[in-house]
């Protein structure tokens, strides 16, 4: 048989880069992963919501003023924009304002849904992916915040990934030492980009360039790389005194309910996280898994977000990416067989 | 979780220099110095990859290796990779530079006249950003081969590429006229090991670090 690439049938009528046709083996264990995740949600008592797919732009960029990354826009028979939803966190919080205005707090969400994104060439990424997550509306700090990752630590169980682990850091805390260093808001912001970027030669030049002691110089570079079981709380203060003390307590009483609980050993505690969204406010998570090189999930507090939408209420939540954790488990699955990586 | 980390080494100009470091925090490098055909390098505490420099960081950030080592120019290039950069190793020192013809100001009188400077590199995306930001606009011609070639054969006006010692662009009559970056050899993390493997890569990091000095 002759192979001519320009005769293929799948030349002929191919699929958007970034999306999936999805055949029944792997359907059917998808199928099963979210089933064990939103039962796990379920018996937390969150109920399941759906949202539309496309939300008006205006509405998202109430919540983001990137409205969260969000990249196709279409017009809709009126001319007014339209945008696919990025993510679930700012529709339910709009569901959650308008819907929901006059309920008694705390509220319980939970959803499976699609949502995209813009990507990058030849990267293996999906404009199309699948989230399954949860948003507590109108529960504080730190009880709020330790009841969600409880939900994650038991939704990672469903998912069959006893090895992943949950990484905790601070969206504020180092804008909070920063400004307990008396550092100026425009000085601070290079440092704060470099760490966003991870670039930690960079992040070194912009605090030796900060008009402050060697010391502190020192501490803010050494909190960046402090991470670990929940003696990294200790381990920042020793290192940092008082300048640290304040900005790392909202941390330090997560930490403290999350060894209570006993769920503290599958967290990492980690000072320099930084995630990319505008609207996380306090705690925010990342979630990996050893036999994965992406992170399958992530979360965190966003105490703001609501009011955007004139209903201020505290919230925390997290997403987990059902077709990353698939694929972690087929991983998990070749690495036990191996018997080792 | 003993099982080695795996370190990915570039391949190229900061081979030698990178395998002079390993030796110095001991670990074995018997086998990489060897002539052998071998890509991966197994270890008690780490294991070596060798391969391209420009895939040192599509490796790391997928996680297929825990570790990298490659020049600042590559990760310059693929900026929009998600990997943490822990370490300035120091040595590969060289420069990112725009050239152009040595001695005539051509380039600027036609960048007058036309508008826009034909610009040849082998680092499309660097040249692309640093005219930009510099609010100047640029036709970005990307070349595989020689740089050099471009503004001798009339391809382009200039050239942005790295330069160690400036000897190649001297020979072949071009002269440095922006400095666009210095460039070193850099370490860099896959992020989901810098958290989940977080102790042995802090312990390597900081020996690196040591030895780099």
């Amino acid at each position: 048989m002759v192979s001519g690439l320009p005769d293929s049938p799948q030349m002929n009528y191919p699929i958007p880069t970034g999306t999936r046709d999805i055949l029944p083996d792997e359907m059917r264990e998808l199928r099963q992963l979210s089933s064990a995740l939103l039962e796990t949600f379920m018996r937390f008592g969150y109920g399941e919501v759906s949202t539309p797919t496309m939300e008006y732009e205006d509405v998202l960029v109430r919540g983001d003023e990137r409205a969260a990354g969000a990249s196709y826009r279409l017009f809709d028979e009126h001319g007014q924009v339209l945008a696919l939803r990025s993510d679930m966190t700012i529709p339910i919080a709009r569901l959650a304002a308008t819907r929901f205005a006059d309920a008694e707090p705390p509220l319980r969400f939970c959803y499976l849904s699609h949502a995209y994104r813009a990507v990058r060439p030849q990267r293996g990424q999906q404009r199309e992916f699948l989230q399954a997550g949860i948003e507590l509306i109108g529960a504080d700090a730190p009880a709020g915040t330790v009841d969600v990752l409880e939900v994650l630590m038991a939704a990672l169980d469903a998912g069959g990934l006893p090895r992943a682990r949950v990484g905790l850091g601070d969206a504020g805390m180092f804008t909070g030492l920063l400004r307990a260093m008396g550092i100026a808001p425009e000085d601070g912001r290079a440092v704060l980009e470099a760490l966003a970027r991870h670039d930690l030669v960079e992040l070194e030049q912009r605090v030796a360039e900060l008009d402050i002691a060697p010391e502190r110089r020192e501490t803010l570079i050494a909190l960046t790389q402090l991470r670990g079981g929940p003696d990294v709380i200790e381990r920042a203060i020793e290192i940092g005194g008082d300048d640290v003390r304040a900005a790392i307590s909202r941390l330090a009483e997560v930490a403290d309910r999350l060894s209570d609980r006993g769920i503290a050993e599958r967290v990492i505690f980690d000072l320099g996280l930084v995630r990319d969204l505008g609207y996380y406010t306090g705690a925010i998570f990342e979630v990996y898994d050893p036999a994965l090189g992406h992170v399958i999930g992530g979360g965190g507090r966003y105490d703001g977000l609501l009011a955007r939408f004139g209903h201020g209420f505290p919230a925390c939540g997290f997403a987990l990416y059902v077709e990353r954790m698939h694929v972690a488990q087929a991983e998990e699955d070749r690495i036990r067989a191996e018997g080792g990586r | 979780m003993s099982e080695p980390l795996r370190l990915a080494v570039a391949g190229g100009s900061l081979f030698g220099e990178t395998l002079d470091l390993l030796d110095r925090i001991g670990v074995d490098t018997k086998a990489l110095r060897s002539d052998s055909r071998a890509l991966m390098f197994p270890g008690d505490e780490v294991t070596v990859v060798t391969m391209r420099p420009s895939d040192v960081p599509t490796y790391v950030e997928a996680g297929a290796v825990d570790l990298g080592i490659t020049g600042k120019d590559v990760l310059m290039e693929q900026h929009e990779r998600v990997v943490y950069e822990l370490l300035d190793l120091g040595y590969g020192g060289c420069r990112m530079v725009v050239a152009t013809r040595a001695g005539n100001r051509v380039a600027d009188d036609l960048e007058r006249r036309l508008g826009a400077i034909r610009i040849a590199t082998k680092y499309p995306r660097v040249a692309a950003r640093y005219f930009e930001q510099s609010g100047r606009q640029a036709e970005v011609i990307e070349v595989k081969g020689s740089v050099e070639l471009a503004p001798l054969s009339g391809l382009a006006d200039g050239i942005v590429d790295l330069t160690a010692t400036g000897r190649t662009l001297e020979e072949n009559d071009l002269e440095v006229r922006e400095v666009i970056a210095e460039c070193t050899a850099r370490l860099v993390a896959n992020r989901v090991a810098h958290k989940m493997r977080h102790e042995a890569i802090d312990q390597i990091v900081e020996r690196i670090g040591n030895g780099a000095r």
